[in-house]
């Protein structure tokens, strides 16, 4: 048996969360009282857990890099949130939720854990509504639901394009509530630095206050890390600027295994890279190809006249249109997964039919849904005979109150008018579903840090389906770390306060402390966004969206020249005892340049194609399939957890098998 | 296009600011407003000088980090947006531009360009809030039908990204906007009732405590406003705050 003990709980599928939550230890109020928790990150996971765990009597202390809980990233999540709600009547359930969702991650999830998922999705909408949240409604005044890739039903929940920063909201105001009542102690401006470790279990963390600079101990009986994704290691992409490893990736340097480094999601609809000095990419909501139709031309020629400027996509006619994901996956067409549609977009770029400047983009067309609106709307407001030019109008205004977020976003940054004339969009870095390897109890290998939200690897598998996101962060934070985590904390009710002038503390606070002196010691050749930009060149093209052996391999080396030439050059301005944004990223980086070695090796083992991870050796020979990923279950159907030794090239696998006992493993079709 | 940027520069808290002048070249109208301080500041740092910092992070106008008066306005010359969303095409060669904090008595300057917003959170610790407890054993979601107008209004308060734009646009620095905006969301809708009288007045309390100025219906806010909240938001809560009062 592998040492990874996933502590799936026995019995069948459907009744092990609620026999896990009768049988596990609880801790009585009074005791709570007595118990510290540290929440890193504020996020939907960290937020919505800090809130809870405060709610039910525990002292929280939570920490994050931003000014205010209230701007951590889950705030730009845009289209909307699932829920086995069933409301629309259409089919849905929380079965189906699961199989969806185990199906969307290509069959590398655990099936309990998604299970839980799609259980406590229905009890989020209720929470949510309940503190205020306000989601779309329809006229009669319940709730509006819209559908998302990958699935057949409509069961997503929004808040026009801003469904994210609704519920982030919601989330913020629970902590505020708490920290009024002083059972939250918020600490804004600050980032963690090192986790410490007392007798092999976790027990607070060194941090930096950005402000002053003052490195800080802090003791609890429980560490729980909702820190988000590394996205960021590929430079540009669609995370905000601060968002890190750091978190995570100390807790793996103190003996948290990480897991699936590998599997990142590529988000198929982002406005185009349009120049070298771009910071970072826009997401335009997946909920948009439930209208708009992705296209490129069909003839190489108009392709090329239209990157030469010589052509408008207008003036293209219908013949002349490859409308590809309704060619290629007729079943689902716009509404593929995330993998398949980036894939698909990257395949015809490639090929030569791209269409922006730099030949990396694809068509986004409202046209058509412009005209069905404005018909519909037309017909329903009475208008007899409307003219095109009616039509057109009426359309606009539906797709407006619709989308008008995103719209007016896109032409900010591209100016030019997508009601008038087709977006456009390509792929970009957008999720991880990586990340730190925690069991059942959402607990890392470490005794007592806990990770949870997009910090773990939990529940998407290898690809995640939209929506999903905002689901497992409040699933994981309101409704099941805040149980999980009392049958661990039961056995510290007579532990008493852990006090911060131990040998551990001691230590962990000079590693930190050496480290931000050799990090401020480079004898300054270059910045650190020169490091990080180099970095993300290399991952985009060695192991972006589709990898082989040989980049990889390349990836390795080259990832580690750079770490070591970052080391001896880097040049970081300012002082150490001041607020120094480059001191912060040059951290951050230095974390990034390590990750992104393990990534590449993670890549490279997993000689598969599964979900975001497309590997060119694996695919589909003949066949309806042709030239789609090739799964290998026979070999690779475990979660590839790396352990810690030093460089990363000397990381250590652990495999835990994946056992499905209630879904039978298919290839993936989406035809 | 080539620009001349004058910047405010100050060390901490406790030190004088000044303006400082930097001209800066080779500046692409694609750029966004914050890519451009991006290239300013690579090359400090080749110079070898401190880079100024400014506060910012999703870079895509949700967060509300962003926080500059550009040439005397919140968030510069554009509509609607935030600063990380105002591109370069918006100025032309050869412009000054003045770059400086949102200034307010109850915004001290951390350094630079960055400012501490820490009294909105307050703002919203005072009553922000709806006394849910998190456990999931509340009514169904479509228990209580929610007619759309209200929940569409009640959205469109909620839309405040707190970033500050009001209190830096109005001549008496005031956080009407912001606190009211809250105050609407829930004050919309059925679940905020219960609370209303005592949320409206501790929030109108803890924003009178962090030295906010008063209203004095100029307006400015709302035109400033990234998102478009608007002043309607101040006249409810200027009657839930009399509705409250008079309940004693």
């Amino acid at each position: 048996m592998s040492i990874l003990d996933s502590k799936i709980p026995e019995g069948p599928l459907a009744d092990k969360w609620t026999k896990h939550k009768d049988t596990i230890n609880l801790v009585n109020p009074a005791n709570k009282r007595n118990i510290d928790i540290i929440v890193v990150g504020t996020g939907l996971a960290g937020g919505s857990a800090a809130a809870t765990l405060a709610e039910l009597g525990y002292n929280v202390k939570t920490f994050c890099y931003q000014d205010s809980p209230r701007r951590a990233h889950s705030i730009a999540a845009q289209g909307g949130i699932n829920a086995a709600k069933n409301y629309q009547g259409d089919g849905d359930s929380v079965y189906r939720l699961f199989y969806d969702t185990v199906k969307g991650g290509d069959y590398r999830s655990r099936e309990a854990n998604v299970h839980r998922l799609a259980e406590v999705s229905t009890n989020i909408i209720d929470q949510c509504v309940a503190q205020g949240v306000p989601f779309a409604r329809e006229y009669g005044g319940l709730l509006d639901n819209r559908s998302f890739g990958g699935v057949l039903v409509s069961r997503t929940f929004y808040a026009k394009g801003q469904t994210g920063q609704q519920l982030l909201l919601g989330a913020y105001s629970a902590m505020n509530r708490q920290i009024k009542r002083g059972k939250i102690k918020s600490h804004t401006r600050h980032e963690m630095l090192d986790i410490v470790k007392i007798d092999g279990k976790a027990r607070g963390i060194i941090a930096r206050d950005l402000v002053t600079g003052e490195i800080e101990r802090h003791s609890a009986h429980a560490v729980v890390i909702a820190s988000g994704g590394y996205g960021n290691l590929f430079y540009l992409s669609t995370y905000a600027m601060g968002s890190n490893v750091t978190a995570t990736w100390k807790a793996h340097r103190r003996g948290a295994y990480f897991a699936n480094p590998c599997y990142t999601q590529i988000h198929p609809t982002c406005i185009p890279v349009s120049g070298d000095h771009q910071s970072k990419l826009t997401l335009m909501s997946e909920s948009l190809r439930n209208d708009g139709r992705i296209w490129v031309p069909k003839r190489k020629e108009d392709a090329e006249a239209i990157r030469a400027g010589k052509l408008k996509p207008t003036q293209l006619s219908e013949e002349e249109r490859d409308y590809y994901l309704e060619r290629r996956y007729p079943a689902f067409g716009n509404l593929v997964p995330r993998d398949v549609a980036s894939r698909a977009a990257k395949e015809r770029c490639d090929a030569g039919f791209g269409v922006n400047k730099t030949g990396e983009a694809v068509y986004l067309d409202f046209a058509s849904a412009i005209q069905r609106y404005g018909q519909e709307k037309a017909y329903t407001s009475g208008v007899d005979n409307p003219t095109k030019e009616e039509i057109t109008k009426l359309g606009a205004e539906v797709v407006e109150a619709k989308y008008g977020n995103l719209f007016q976003m896109y032409e900010k940054i591209v100016d030019e008018n997508p009601y008038r004339t087709p977006m456009m969009i390509y792929p970009a870095v957008h999720y991880a579903m990586g990340g730190l390897w925690v069991d059942y109890n959402l607990q890392t290998t470490i005794p007592g840090c806990y990770a949870a939200g997009e910090a773990n690897f939990s529940d998407h598998g290898a690809n995640r389906l939209g929506a999903s996101a905002l689901m497992q962060g409040l699933a994981d934070g309101y409704f099941v770390l805040p149980y999980t985590i009392g049958d661990y904390l039961s056995h510290d009710i007579r532990t008493g306060k852990i006090p911060t002038d131990t040998p551990e503390f001691d230590q962990a606070e000079k590693d930190v402390k050496d480290r931000i002196e050799k990090l401020m010691g480079g004898s300054g050749e270059h910045s650190v966004d020169y490091y990080h930009k180099k970095l993300g060149k290399i991952m985009w093209n060695k192991c972006g969206m589709s990898r082989n052996e040989k980049d990889l391999k390349e990836a390795i080396e080259e990832i580690a020249a750079l770490r070591e030439d970052f080391w001896k050059n880097v040049k970081v301005p300012g002082t150490a005892d001041s607020m120094n944004p480059e001191l912060e990223k040059a951290g951050r980086v230095a974390d990034f340049l390590e990750l992104g070695e393990l990534f590449a090796k993670d890549a490279l083992n997993r000689n598969e194609s599964c979900g975001g991870h497309f590997r060119e050796e694996s695919v589909e020979q003949d066949g309806e399939q042709k030239g789609e990923a090739l799964r290998d279950d026979k070999n690779f159907k475990y979660v590839s957890a790396w352990e810690y030794k030093g460089e990363p090239k000397d990381a250590q696998l652990h495999k835990e098998d994946l056992i499905f006992e209630n879904i039978e493993l298919k290839t993936r079709s989406y035809k | 296009m080539n620009l001349t940027l004058k910047i405010w520069r100050q060390k901490d808290a406790q030190s004088q600011g000044k303006i400082v002048d930097y001209p800066i070249s080779g500046i692409e109208e694609d750029m966004s407003f914050l890519e451009m301080l991006d290239v300013l500041n690579e090359e400090l740092i080749t110079k070898g000088e401190e880079p100024v910092v400014f506060d910012h992070d999703c870079r895509e106008g949700i967060c509300g980090a962003c926080s500059l008066q550009i040439n005397g306005q919140p968030h510069g010359p554009d509509r609607l947006i935030t600063v990380c969303q105002l591109h370069m095409r918006s100025f032309k060669d050869g412009d000054t531009i003045f770059i400086e904090p949102f200034r307010a008595k109850a915004f001290p300057v951390i350094k630079d360009l960055m400012i501490d917003r820490s009294a909105f959170d307050r703002i919203q610790q005072a009553g922000g809030y709806i006394s849910v407890n998190t456990s999931g054993n509340t009514v169904d979601a479509n228990a209580i039908p929610i007619e759309k107008e209200k929940a569409d209004d009640a959205f469109a308060a909620a839309t405040c990204i707190g970033c500050g734009a009001c209190v830096a646009a109005c001549k008496n620095a005031s956080a009407m906007l912001f606190t009211s905006a809250k105050v609407s969301q829930f004050a919309l809708l059925p679940q905020g009732q219960v609370e209303a009288s005592n949320r409206v007045l501790a929030m109108v309390n803890q924003m009178d405590e962090e030295g906010f100025g008063n209203c004095t219906n100029t307006g400015a806010c709302e035109i400033e406003c990234p998102k478009g909240i608007s002043l309607e938001n101040i006249a409810r809560m200027n009657r839930e705050y009399m509705k409250a009062s008079m309940k004693g």
